[in-house]
């Protein structure tokens, strides 16, 4: 198999691993946008939700989205490294006409997102960040049930100018990786040509920037009180 | 010497079948002892060492680019004909042979014409097997164009980047060869003598342009596929690195060169703007199938911009001169007229040395989106050159030289005179005559290449044995010590001139007294200024660096020594040669209507030239034409 | 053409006598250049002068002068063959700068080219990659009438797209990666679109683009630096239907 070997199979990889991370935010962020109120009971509502779902699968879940991010650090680092060699000596006059700055710092913005990753599993997911806030600990009833109260944490986080800094600049960096990720994925996986691949850049950038105001519109409302816990 | 090309006997359409039938066949088993030189990776060095490799030949290819893709028969626009009689407008492989040998004036042999026509057809064949990506109309089918001196359509093409699309055919087949290891490709290298034993070529003598090296390949035959010599008049269509050096040192080794007179000297090419200008470029003819070609009547009207000239004050001169044929009339003809209305002081543009090629009624008929499928990359490259658009401003062309007919004299084998030594494509002499048509290099090169050198080399080599010279012999031995003798005189002149200095003052000399119309009185006067520039060259030249680095002073400077003694021979030819035929044309002999007046009764021969020594006059010898199926005519295209 | 007026440009070209000579950066004067000169005859004024000064020459790459051999290959300004849209150095012309102006002239850049001398490199390497399969294993002679094979227009006008590849490796000089996929690509889209190459096909695509790392190219991550640099315009979409290619060739 020349897909970890070659260096079309290991691009192909990358892209694959990063599309369905791409997919995950999708449903992640349309999940977390239950906290302005579309579903009955908001956020909370959709933590025990997802809570319930057998627990074979919540493990497997977590366990194929680790093993993606894995691999897609772990050839980034690869690929990156490989590419700097490929041109040893840089030219005296940087005059590149298609190369963004985007595309060009991946592997930086890709550092971000996966120190931010870290960042915001212990912050949510095993809110060892700041235990006191921690949902786990803090049941609120819901529907005759008491349930985590992910709304008061994430509330009490976001309050916090810091950890709102950190979640925007991280979506930043979201933006600035998805923006060149998002089309790169459909020429690696060849599903581009000519006609289709100035749209697909286009398509790529607004999905990223629908996924960062998304985001963004969490922390920056709370922060500015207008969510209130 | 009354020279015999060996052309088989017989009726002519059988003669290359019963030829083929009559060659010897080298074993299978035994084709791999055998060492085959290939010098020049163009369409016919590349297309014959992939073929040969095939064959199961060793063979060693030499060019001096740094990879073989690179050969001069990339530029190529145009097309390639064959008598695939698609359109079925009545071409046949008769009417390609009659079209070439009236095209070249009636200066070629016939059974090579026969041959090369016959053969066409496999060509195509072989470049689309190959994947050349020829045009297509919307069923799928191949199509055609028209292109001058042919009333039917034949021409095949590929955009206008037909000799790419063929010469990467050929250099694909030799990558699989190269990759297979029956062929060994050596760039950067320059071949510049032949090593001759025993009156039997042997092998060659190269520099690695790289190292500086002098290197010495020995082989039981030696191919020559190493293009035209037109560069002898510095401004030129060839590329900068074309030059007469591989031939010219088989020349010096007693190869005869034949007809070095023939030079084409194309019509559509892009004017010179200025005196540092390095090389002309050239745009295809086929531009000439939509373009019409004019100057003002009125001498007072060439300063004007043309859309100011009133229709009635154009002379379009090939459709005045030429109803029948029109803008389609030959090179030759094309250009001479195109130097007769500049002389006439009714040229355009700079120096007023151009034409005017207006598609003006074309875009008209067909749209300006038709003229841009077509012709899109022409004006694109004129746009590129002359800041001009060629859509709203009728072109400026003129004439350039552009194709040596002329070469080494090569019998039906392909074989010059030396044993063991031949000769393929532009290098050799055979096919065009006087004058070449368009679309028709290309089919030389491929033909030679592909489908004769493959049959004709086992001829000759079933009757030596592989390997009895080995490069360690003592002719090769002399042969790197004249090299590097050579290349430490020009090191050590240390004069005042640069090598372009030079080889721009020969131009000079040649496209003004031997190029598109030449008199005995400028030959004489060439033949007098050719030796003291030579002389002069080899005293006051300044080349720089060393011999054992790149140095592209030093390379240069032997290809110019080289042009330096060629032309002398390229004049002396035309001025021997007392008729006009073709691409010679002699202001002494011409008929009433300026046309050209061939001298079939004194002239109707090869003139084949045996070096003598520069000091000495050369031998000729001649090889009689026999016309038995063609009959010898007028050349007429009104 | 005495009437234009003349520039005077300020060069600052890459000078390198071998390929282990560090190489450093040397300024020229370039005089009495016209808007009509190309690039590559502004460096024949200047090599000019030298050779008379008794100094060496810059040594570069160039054959046809007509934009399609390949062979020139220079980094202007930062931009392979200078950055005009779909023009190789040859044919780029003076025209396109101002008096006084200052130029940077480098050789291409990449690993799998190393220099030779000055703006000269080494390209052998796209070579081997066709050599790994840029072909149709056809043999000389017995093969079926060209019209045997019907192939309808917009497929052999795309081939040609992709066929009009001069090789000169401007694509690779471009890439911050120096990959050579948009070379590649080409050559494996033009087989693959043709009927005559999809019997090779799954060889083909496998046999290339391991070539293409074994030559010591970077990989690819479309920053499509490739197709701005390319002379002749070759689309990137060429990338992505070797992509297309090589997936499929998995499954095979």
């Amino acid at each position: 198999m020349q897909l970890t070997s070659s260096s079309i199979g290991r691009k192909i990889l990358m892209a694959i691993t990063g599309q369905s991370m791409v997919l995950f935010a999708v449903i992640h962020l349309l999940g977390n946008s239950s906290i302005f109120g579309w579903l009955n009971g908001g956020i909370n509502a959709y933590a025990e939700h997802l809570h319930s779902l057998p627990l074979p699968f919540i493990i497997g879940f977590r366990l194929v989205m680790l093993a993606m991010v894995c691999v897609h650090i772990w050839f980034g680092i690869q690929l990156t490294i490989e590419n700097r060699g490929g041109r040893p000596q840089q030219y005296a006059v940087k005059a590149t006409q298609k190369t963004t700055f985007a595309s060009e710092n991946m592997i930086w913005t890709g550092a971000l997102l996966g120190l931010f990753l870290v960042y915001h599993l212990l912050h949510f997911t095993f809110q060892t960040i700041s235990p006191e806030t921690a949902a786990l600990k803090n049941l609120v009833p819901l529907h005759n049930e008491m349930v985590p109260n992910v709304l008061g944490m994430v509330v009490a986080g976001f309050k916090n100018f810091l950890v709102s800094f950190i979640y925007a600049g991280a979506m930043i960096a979201l933006f600035l990786h998805l923006s060149h990720g998002i089309q790169s994925f459909f020429q690696t996986m060849g599903w581009s040509c000519d006609k289709t691949q100035p749209i697909l850049v286009k398509f790529g950038t607004l999905v990223a920037l629908v996924l960062f105001l998304g985001y963004v519109t969490i922390p920056l409302t709370i922060f500015a009180g207008i969510l209130k816990g | 010497m009354i020279l015999d090309g060996k052309c088989p006997t017989g009726p002519i359409e059988k003669s290359w079948d019963k030829h083929r039938f009559d060659l010897k066949l080298v074993n299978p088993a035994n084709k791999r002892k055998y060492n085959i030189i290939m010098v020049g990776t163009g369409l016919a060095g590349g297309a014959a060492a992939a073929s040969l490799g095939e064959l199961g030949y060793n063979v060693k290819a030499f060019c001096y680019q740094d990879s073989p893709r690179r050969a001069h028969s990339i530029a190529a626009q145009g097309g390639i004909n064959a008598a695939k009689n698609y359109p079925s407008d009545g071409d046949s492989i008769l009417r390609l042979m009659y079209d070439t040998i009236k095209g070249g004036d009636f200066r070629a042999r016939e059974a090579d014409v026969w041959r090369l026509s016959q053969v066409s057809n496999n060509i195509i064949d072989q470049c689309v097997a190959q994947g050349v990506p020829f045009a297509r109309d919307y069923a799928g089918y191949l199509d055609n164009r028209s292109f001058g001196g042919a009333q039917v359509s034949r021409t095949f093409y590929s955009r206008g980047l037909t000799g790419q699309q063929l010469l990467l055919g050929a250099y694909s087949a030799l990558s699989r060869q190269i990759k297979a290891g029956s062929v060994k490709m050596y760039t950067r290298r320059e071949m510049l003598d032949l090593v001759v034993v025993d009156g039997v070529a042997r092998g060659i003598t190269v520099r690695n342009l790289v190292t500086g090296e002098i290197e010495s390949h020995a082989a039981d035959a030696v191919c020559l596929a190493s293009g035209g010599y037109v560069n002898v008049f510095y401004l030129s269509t060839n590329a900068k690195g074309c030059s007469v050096t591989a031939n010219w040192s088989a020349a010096k080794k007693g190869a005869f060169f034949a007809n070095p007179c023939y030079t084409q000297i194309h019509p559509t090419c892009i004017p010179q703007a200025g005196e540092y200008q390095s090389k002309l470029t050239l745009m295809s003819e086929s531009l000439r199938n939509d373009g019409r070609i004019w100057v003002p009547k009125k001498k007072e009207d060439c300063g004007k911009h043309p859309g100011e000239v009133a229709e009635a004050d154009r002379d379009y001169y090939l459709e005045r001169k030429y109803p029948s044929f029109g803008n389609l009339a030959p090179r030759d003809i094309s250009s001479r007229s195109a130097k007769e209305a500049c002389d006439d002081g009714r040229g355009v543009g700079p120096g007023g040395r151009g034409v005017y090629l207006d598609f003006e009624e074309s875009i008209k008929r067909l749209s300006e989106d038709t003229i841009r499928e077509r012709y899109g990359n022409l004006f694109e490259m004129y746009e590129k050159i002359t800041d001009e658009n060629g859509y709203k401003r009728p072109m400026r062309i003129y004439p350039a030289p552009h194709y040596a007919m002329g070469g080494l004299w090569v019998d039906y084998n392909l074989m010059s005179n030396i044993p063991g030594l031949f000769v393929l494509g532009e290098a050799n002499f055979s096919v065009h005559g006087a004058n070449r048509l368009g679309a028709s290099a290309l089919m030389q090169g491929l033909s030679d290449g592909y489908f004769v050198i493959p049959y004709t080399i086992g001829g000759y080599l079933v009757t030596v044995k592989p390997g009895s010279v080995k490069n360690d012999h003592p002719e090769f031995k002399k042969s790197v010590e004249d090299v590097k003798t050579r290349t430490n005189k020009f090191l050590n002149i240390n004069g005042k001139k640069t090598v372009t200095e030079f080889h721009r003052e020969l131009g000079k000399v040649m496209w003004n007294n031997v190029g598109m119309a030449r008199s005995k009185e400028s030959l004489t006067e060439a033949l007098k200024v050719i030796p003291q520039i030579r002389e002069d060259f080899w005293k006051n030249v300044k080349v720089g660096g060393s011999g054992t680095d790149l140095n592209q002073q030093l390379e240069n400077a032997g290809r110019v020594a080289d042009f330096l003694e060629f032309g002398e021979l390229l004049t002396r030819d035309a001025l021997h040669r007392e008729e006009s035929c073709g691409g010679h044309f002699r202001t002494e002999h011409q008929l009433p209507d300026g046309e050209a007046k061939r001298n079939d009764a004194d002239f109707s021969y090869v003139g084949a030239w045996e070096f003598k020594g520069n000091d000495k006059e050369p031998e000729l010898h001649k090889e009689p034409l026999k016309f038995e199926t063609i009959h010898l005519a007028v050349r007429s295209y009104k | 053409m005495s009437d234009h007026k003349t520039m005077t440009l300020t060069l600052i070209v890459w000078r390198q006598k071998n390929a282990s000579d560090p190489g450093k950066f040397e300024t020229y004067t370039a005089k009495n250049i016209t808007e009509h000169h190309s690039f590559l005859e502004m460096l024949d004024c200047v090599n000019e002068d030298l050779i008379h000064a008794g100094k060496e020459p810059i040594v570069f790459d160039h054959d046809c002068r007509e934009g399609i051999c390949g062979m020139c290959s220079q980094v202007i300004n930062g931009a392979p063959h200078g950055g005009q849209d779909r023009t190789t150095v040859c044919q780029l012309h003076m025209r396109k700068f101002k008096d006084g102006d200052t130029i940077y002239i480098e050789p291409w850049r990449a690993r799998a080219f190393p220099i030779i001398k000055d703006l000269i490199v080494d390209r052998a390497a796209l070579d081997t990659i066709i050599q790994a399969g840029g072909y149709t294993s056809c043999h000389t002679g017995g093969v079926p009438d060209g019209n045997a094979i019907l192939i309808p227009k917009p497929i052999a006008e795309e081939a040609t797209d992709a066929a009009e590849c001069i090789g000169c490796g401007a694509c690779v000089a471009g890439c911050p990666n120096g990959a050579a996929m948009l070379f590649t690509g080409a050559k494996v889209s033009q087989l693959a679109l043709l009927p005559q190459g999809r019997a090779e096909a799954v060889a083909r695509v496998k046999n290339m683009t391991n070539a293409m790392i074994e030559c010591g190219f970077g990989n690819c991550s479309n920053h499509y630096e490739c197709m701005a640099a390319c002379p002749k315009g070759v689309n990137v979409k060429f990338i992505a239907r070797m992509n297309r290619e090589f997936i499929k060739a998995q499954f095979a």
